[in-house]
């Protein structure tokens, strides 16, 4: 077997057993919350009776493990079950704010990726001097705002004082893709202000670390200009460290913005679970962790077989 | 008629400005008071319902654990939701009285102890069919089941037979209550095809507008139904709930236009609105409180004169003026106010008096400890401020009052209604026999001051048998002033409904029974551009 198709079967391998590692946790987790999930969803009205009517209809009565265990077979036979609160189907639910989750992300990564690789290569040729000072002030300065306060921020520069856009960023079945992206086009301000700074940095740092090396030297003594030897010299080399900020950045968008969410009340994954999980609605909780958890480990992955992969060091063990 | 008086004339019509603003500058352009008053008068008769557009609030208190089965509301959203496709027996109206809706009749014996519904003839379902009486005791006996999970499960519980006859629905209390039709006005009683009994969650009413799609905790989008049998109500095309939970997020989308009304403006921002010429503020006296509570039965609060001293030791009007912004009116302790029919409006207004507070206290004989008052942020907006202001006032004379801070999670299961002395607040009721009944009551399981009076209980089953209204409202004064004078209550301030609503939108009614008109105002409200 050649050793690259072994490698990514041994980490996909590893990333299935971290899965179900982190549904156990999740399991765990939820279990040692305060107050149990009859009692979170009859509220403080809750009779005896009530509560033991529902406990027996949600099957809280069964010892954990049994719980755990119906839930994983349920799981591996693709049923995610109904939510414990409003019986709606959590599949479905789940499906339609999967794409609007994923939407505002590849919205940002198509932004930000491309913007903070640009960046990054324009500071690294201008090191020191006034344009990689204004770039690494303006991305460390979006960077250090809090998310909620950015967003703020954008809310009232381009709603109120320009108003371009809508403050308020659901999207819907149905809609347009152009009216979709109208939609979001604050979010994705934000989420780009946000992730520009850390990936912008590591693409001039990674250069920058490159260029000390001799045969950069030897290009340059060649006369190639100084964004060519960049280009063609430098960036191919430094491709594996930005390629795994690159990814940790994209997981980040996926699975870290319910902040960003709430304040433009963007229907997607990250506000469903924290309303689920305040109502200790488990299957919602274990359902959205598992997705989650799982974007991450597949992108780490993915981070991992593609520095392997760019790098002739790690292609060829000695 | 010039342009700019135009222009003003409809800024006034619109209520962005007030009638006294127009007034004067109207003289300004040369017109007398009593022209520009009969201009103003034409002008607001020319605000008929406009038909047509689509009509959106932005509401907060919205989760996606939501459901459309009106049993399960609890939060803002979903009761604004559930009001706008379902309806119910009855309504209370902005003026406190009850309003016909489902039924169109209702009747009692004379010691309140039976009660007739008949059923509005040709009420229709979205879905189909027309309300028949047998569906109304259908969803009343839904409601009683402790399985439904219904939230108007202590409501129900009174009525101990339910039949019908005809169009006629009879209920049998098992003890006399002359408020009966307002408990039917809950907002959990949605009449439902079969009671709901098989669909609860299926949104399939009676009211204005019917749903098209709802996704719980986003968005719920209604169009106007075409058999409505009430030409009063349902003016716009389709109407939608947003539910935007971020105060700012929703004060921005009203201002850019993409919501026409919006629930809960915060008070502090309220000065920065006003110069929004397209954004008017509207506010309804309600009956909601916040209030600190202690246990009657618990030292030291087991000493009425060191609760005495406490009660003299809040400055309402400091509390209204700082923590509502104006946007309230001082509590009196006892959880009653004019939104209340039967308010007894002579009982006199308690004010700060820290001499008076120092001698109850010294009267109380306490020993000087601190004195702790347990306050988490949510226990109600500006909680902890409000806490503060009123240990200023209290060590200002002389008492030891002291502030815990507790955390948001898990206040209300692990210190309301157990710690002797927290923060917490009350909606309100329609009639005050509820209030009562759900928090004063000795046997009250929310009775979370512990007060136990047998004078106090007598007084509230005899009120609530009495049909003679003076009789009654007698009977409320004197348990109004049994609590202010011994009961556990600190009622610093009652809390005004603070709400946006974008110039456009006409035939706005100032409802103090609830949020947005009580849930009413996508269903009687226009857009007039």
């Amino acid at each position: 077997m050649h050793p690259i198709l072994k490698l990514v079967v041994q980490r996909i391998a590893l990333g299935l057993a971290l899965l179900l590692a982190v549904s156990l946790v999740i399991f765990l987790g939820t279990e040692a919350l305060p107050g149990d999930t009859a009692q979170a969803i009859l509220g403080q009205s809750a009779t005896p009776e009530a509560l033991a009517n529902l406990r027996e209809k949600l099957g809280l009565n069964l010892p954990a493990h049994e719980r755990y265990l119906n839930w994983l077979w349920a799981a591996l036979h693709g049923d995610l079950g109904v939510a414990l609160t409003n019986g709606v189907d959590i599949a479905q639910s789940i499906g339609q704010r999967l794409g609007n989750t994923l939407f505002l992300a590849s919205c940002a990564a198509v932004i930000s990726v491309p913007l903070a690789i640009g960046l990054g290569l324009v500071a690294a040729r201008y090191n020191g001097r006034w344009p990689d000072k204004l770039i690494s002030g303006i991305t460390l300065t979006t960077i250090s705002l809090p998310e909620f306060v950015a967003a703020y921020f954008v809310i009232y520069l381009l709603t109120q004082v320009f108003p371009l856009f809508q403050p308020v960023a659901m999207v819907f079945p149905g809609m347009g893709f152009w009216e979709k992206l109208q939609a979001v086009a604050l979010p994705v301000i934000v989420l780009v202000m946000v992730v520009l700074a850390h990936m912008m940095r590591m693409t001039r740092a990674a250069i920058l670390n490159v260029m000390q090396s001799a045969y950069i030297e030897t290009a340059e003594l060649k006369g190639l200009s100084p964004m060519q030897v960049i280009w063609r010299h430098a960036l191919p080399n430094s491709i594996a460290p930005i390629l795994s900020v690159v990814i940790l950045n994209l997981a980040y968008l996926v699975v870290g913005v319910v902040v960003v969410e709430v304040v433009f009340s963007y229907n997607a994954l990250g506000q469903y679970l924290v309303d689920h999980v305040t109502k200790r609605d488990l299957p919602v909780v274990q359902a959205v962790g598992l997705i989650f958890a799982g974007v991450y480990i597949a992108l780490n992955i993915l981070a991992d077989v593609i520095s392997i992969v760019a790098n002739p060091r790690l292609r060829h063990p000695k | 008629m010039n342009a700019e008086l135009d222009y003003l004339l409809k800024r006034a019509t619109r209520g962005v400005m007030s009638r006294r603003e127009f007034v004067g500058r109207a003289s300004a352009l040369g017109v007398s008071a009593a022209m520009a008053n009969t201009m103003l008068a034409s002008a607001a008769r020319a605000q008929e319902p406009v038909k047509g557009g689509v009509l959106r609030a932005g509401v907060a208190g919205g989760e996606s654990t939501n459901s459309l089965d009106p049993a399960l509301a609890a939060s803002d959203v979903p009761f604004m939701i559930n009001r706008t496709w379902g309806e119910t027996l009855v309504d209370v109206d902005a003026n406190g009285a009850v309003e016909m809706r489902v039924a169109e009749e209702v009747s009692s014996n004379a010691d309140a102890t039976e009660w007739k519904f008949k059923i509005r003839a040709g009420v229709e379902y979205h879905g189909g069919g027309t309300v028949t009486a047998e569906d109304v005791v259908a969803t009343l006996k839904r409601h009683t089941d402790e399985k439904s999970q219904s939230g108007a499960l202590g409501i129900v519980q009174g009525i101990s037979e339910m039949s019908f006859e005809g169009d006629m629905v009879t209920l049998k209390l098992a003890a006399g209550n002359a408020d009966l039709p307002f408990l039917m006005a809950d907002y959990h009683l949605v009449i439902q095809p079969g009671g709901g009994v098989a669909n609860p969650a299926d949104g399939n009413g009676t009211g204005a507008y019917k749903v098209v799609s709802n996704e719980p905790g986003v968005r719920a989008v209604f169009e106007r139904f075409a058999n409505y049998w009430d030409s009063s109500r349902g003016h716009a095309d389709s109407v939608e709930v947003l539910s935007i939970n971020d105060n700012t997020a929703r004060t921005a989308a009203i201002q850019s236009g993409q919501v026409h009304l919006i629930s809960r403006v915060d008070p502090k921002i309220v000065e920065l609105l006003k110069g929004n010429t397209d954004i008017a503020i509207e506010r309804a006296a309600g009956p909601g409180h916040y209030v600190f509570i202690m246990h009657c039965d618990k030292a030291p609060f087991d000493n009425n004169d060191l609760r005495m001293a406490l009660k003299m030791a809040v400055n309402r009007q400091e509390m209204v003026d700082k923590i509502l912004g104006g946007f309230g009116s001082p509590g009196n302790d006892f959880p009653i106010n004019s939104a209340y029919p039967m308010f007894d409006s002579s009982i006199p207004q308690r004010e700060y008096d820290a001499a008076a507070a120092a001698e109850f206290y010294k009267k109380s004989g306490h020993d000087g400890s601190p004195i702790v008052l347990q306050v988490a942020p949510g226990a109600f907006p500006g909680a902890v401020d409000a806490a503060n202001l009123f240990a200023a006032s209290a060590n200002a004379a002389g008492i030891p009052l002291q502030i815990k801070l507790e955390p948001d999670d898990g206040y209300w299961s692990n210190v309301w209604n157990v710690a002797p002395f927290c923060a917490s607040y009350w909606g309100g009721r329609p009639v005050q026999d509820q209030m009562y009944t759900t928090a004063y009551l000795s046997t009250a399981d929310w009775n979370d001051t512990k007060f136990k009076d047998a004078k106090f209980d007598e007084l509230l089953v005899a009120a609530r048998g009495e049909l003679d209204v003076a009789k009654r409202t007698a009977m409320y004064s004197e348990m109004a002033n049994i609590l202010r004078d011994t009961g556990g209550l600190i009622c610093p301030m009652f809390n005004d409904w603070v709400e946006g609503r974008r110039a456009e939108v006409g035939g706005w009614v100032a409802d103090p029974q609830g949020t947005l008109m009580n849930g009413t105002a996508l269903s009687k409200c226009w857009l007039t551009a």
